[in-house]
């Protein structure tokens, strides 16, 4: 199997945005913050239309809207956080631009908006040449490790937001960071499983994992690892059967391992 | 279709719009969904589940594509895969703060869960592929008389169970404990408002489509909300915002190209943001003057009409 190119790539790039998805996931489903993820995830679906109507590199679409976006949900929302009123209207009407963005694309180019919107919206993992692969996987790098050197303070400021201030952490500044991660996270995994799905991989591994533990490293390093054997397996389970899409194996494994936690936790209360 | 022309002469414009068949439909039909969308929306928005609606709204995708995979009509597809969404997000309702980020995972899990099979469906049968954009996005083309009926019917079972269950669901989404003490029972309202919900969603986004009804179910009412706090005025004013929005969207659509959801979207955005300017210069006003109360001004203070 590791034999093609194309799985190679999959594996390079699926890795680290596995355990960039874990690990910003664990504090996206800690502070409740999974629909700020889910309205990232569904304008990097925009930014993507948008960058193939101007004709420029997908990823740059990509990276400009979830950044952008990130960073006005943290400027409307008090502590960092839109309500979730304002993330539902405001991304209302970004997926809106969209459907023009695509009537557009599909009056200028003959045809080819239809795939254009089917890998965007649920992601060509086999698709990735190896250069988009080390990209991404640099880009995954960067966020878990940007991830982990804000942990503490981030934490801190998740839990008890109020003392947190009071002992001189940013607050404001870490609930910004976050959701930037987010956006990166998101524009990153929305190339490999897609704009509608790469929300499965921040909350399913990161719910099963808080789940499980309330330990906070345990808990990142559970999540991960959660995120990455969903990876690793929907990969290898795609390859062997090739009716199923990588990014429902991929999430399915997911999804099953947040229900196989949910249910060991009721079980053990 | 006879070439659209747009002319300044809006009764000619609106007497052009009804001259089609398709359009008096879509019209019937947009108002519907507009009646609808403004009521169940208003809970929604004062409920806070704005992740549950848009999770039950995304549900309709793999709905319609799992009932063409199984040959059967899709609107079966679409209330069933939007109910047992509904049944699967209530099961994991919870208290307290650590209730909600649980329940905000949780139903991010249910949203992807469906939407992966969702994409199986839509893989394993390969014919739906030119419909996808239709199933996510919408169209007011093609609504035939018996989709009218069929919506005017679920409508108006939804708003009958609203209207039963009106008072004590308004004092279970405002206050739980309160609701608890006097013995209404708020977990069965919880359940029950979710099924309402996804009811309401299925037929409004066979018009819509997917990802666009949440902008019909989320903007009027939260822009009614921020503009008045009483119940009663906040209520008619998002059902009113929802028409003005749908009628509006469907006339432009029908004199342009682009579709019918970017309007839908931006028209709803823009009433949104006007409410909340609006809401906002007002709260600014009121505190100005208890400031100037408070000092001891006699200055009368310049009465705005609102």
């Amino acid at each position: 199997m590791l034999g093609h190119e194309f799985i190679r790539n999959a594996y390079l790039a699926g890795t680290l945005i596995a355990l960039a998805c874990g690990i910003v996931g664990w504090f996206t489903v800690l502070r409740g913050q999974v629909f700020a993820g889910d309205a990232l995830s569904h304008v990097a679906f925009v930014g993507a239309i948008a960058a193939a109507v101007a004709g420029v590199d997908e990823r740059v679409g990509l990276f400009a809207l979830t950044l952008g976006l990130a960073a006005a949900m943290a400027g409307l929302g008090s502590r960092a956080q839109a309500d979730d009123v304002t993330i539902g209207v405001v991304f209302a009407w970004v997926l809106g631009i969209g459907v023009l963005l695509i009537a557009v694309l599909g009056t200028s180019s003959s045809g080819g908006s239809g795939l254009i919107v089917a890998n965007t919206l649920f992601g060509s993992i086999f698709g990735l040449s190896s250069g988009q692969s080390l990209v991404a996987a640099a880009v995954g790098l960067g966020v878990v490790l940007a991830t982990l050197s804000i942990a503490r303070p981030l934490l801190f400021a998740s839990i008890d937001p109020e003392l947190a201030a009071l002992h001189g952490v940013p607050v404001r500044i870490l609930g910004l960071a976050l959701l930037l991660l987010i956006g990166a996270v998101t524009a990153e995994g929305t190339q490999a499983i897609g704009a509608l799905l790469v929300l499965g991989l921040i909350a399913a591994p990161a719910g099963a994992a808080l789940r499980l533990t309330s330990k906070p490293y345990l808990g990142m390093a559970i999540s991960a690892a959660i995120a990455l054997v969903a990876m690793w397996g929907g990969i290898a389970l795609s390859y062997g059967i090739p009716s199923l899409p990588p990014s429902t194996a991929i999430i399915g494994l997911a999804v099953g391992a947040y229900a196989l936690a949910s249910m060991a936790s009721t079980i053990a209360l | 279709m006879a070439n659209p022309t747009l002319s300044w002469n809006l009764v000619h414009d609106v007497h052009e719009l009804l001259a089609y068949q398709f359009m008096v439909n879509a019209l019937q039909a947009g108002t519907i969904v507009a009646v609808m969308a403004g009521v169940v929306g208003w809970y929604m928005v004062l409920r806070r589940q704005s992740f549950a609606g848009h999770t039950i709204a995304v549900m309709s995708f793999p709905g319609a594509a799992g009932a063409a995979l199984a040959g059967v009509p899709g609107a079966v597809g679409y209330y069933l895969t939007c109910g047992i969404a509904a049944l699967a997000i209530g099961r994991e309702g919870g208290a307290g703060r650590r209730g909600r980020s649980r329940e905000s995972a949780a139903i991010g899990v249910v949203q992807v869960a469906g939407l992966a099979l969702g994409f199986l469906f839509l893989s394993l049968y390969s014919g739906v592929l030119e419909q996808l954009e239709t199933l996510l996005f919408g169209t007011f083309l093609g609504i035939d008389r018996n989709q009218v009926l069929t919506l005017l019917l679920v409508a108006i079972v939804v708003l009958v169970a609203l209207v039963l269950v009106g008072r004590p669901l308004l004092l279970a989404s405002l206050d739980p404990e309160v609701a608890l003490a006097r013995g209404v029972p708020v977990r069965a309202l919880d359940f029950g408002f979710l099924l309402i919900l996804g009811l309401a969603v299925a037929a409004t986004s066979q018009i819509t489509g997917a990802l666009l009804v949440f902008a019909l179910l989320v903007a009027p009412p939260a822009a009614a909300q921020a503009l008045t706090p009483r119940p009663g005025p906040s209520l008619v004013l998002s059902v009113v915002l929802a028409l003005l929005v749908m009628w509006l969207a469907l006339g432009i659509s029908y004199f342009s190209i682009y579709p019918l959801g970017f309007f839908v979207t931006s028209l709803g955005f823009g009433v949104f943001l006007l409410a909340k300017l609006t809401g906002l210069a007002r709260a600014r006003r009121v505190r100005r003057g208890r400031g100037q109360d408070g000092a001891g001004s006699q200055e009368p203070q310049p009465v705005v009409a609102a």
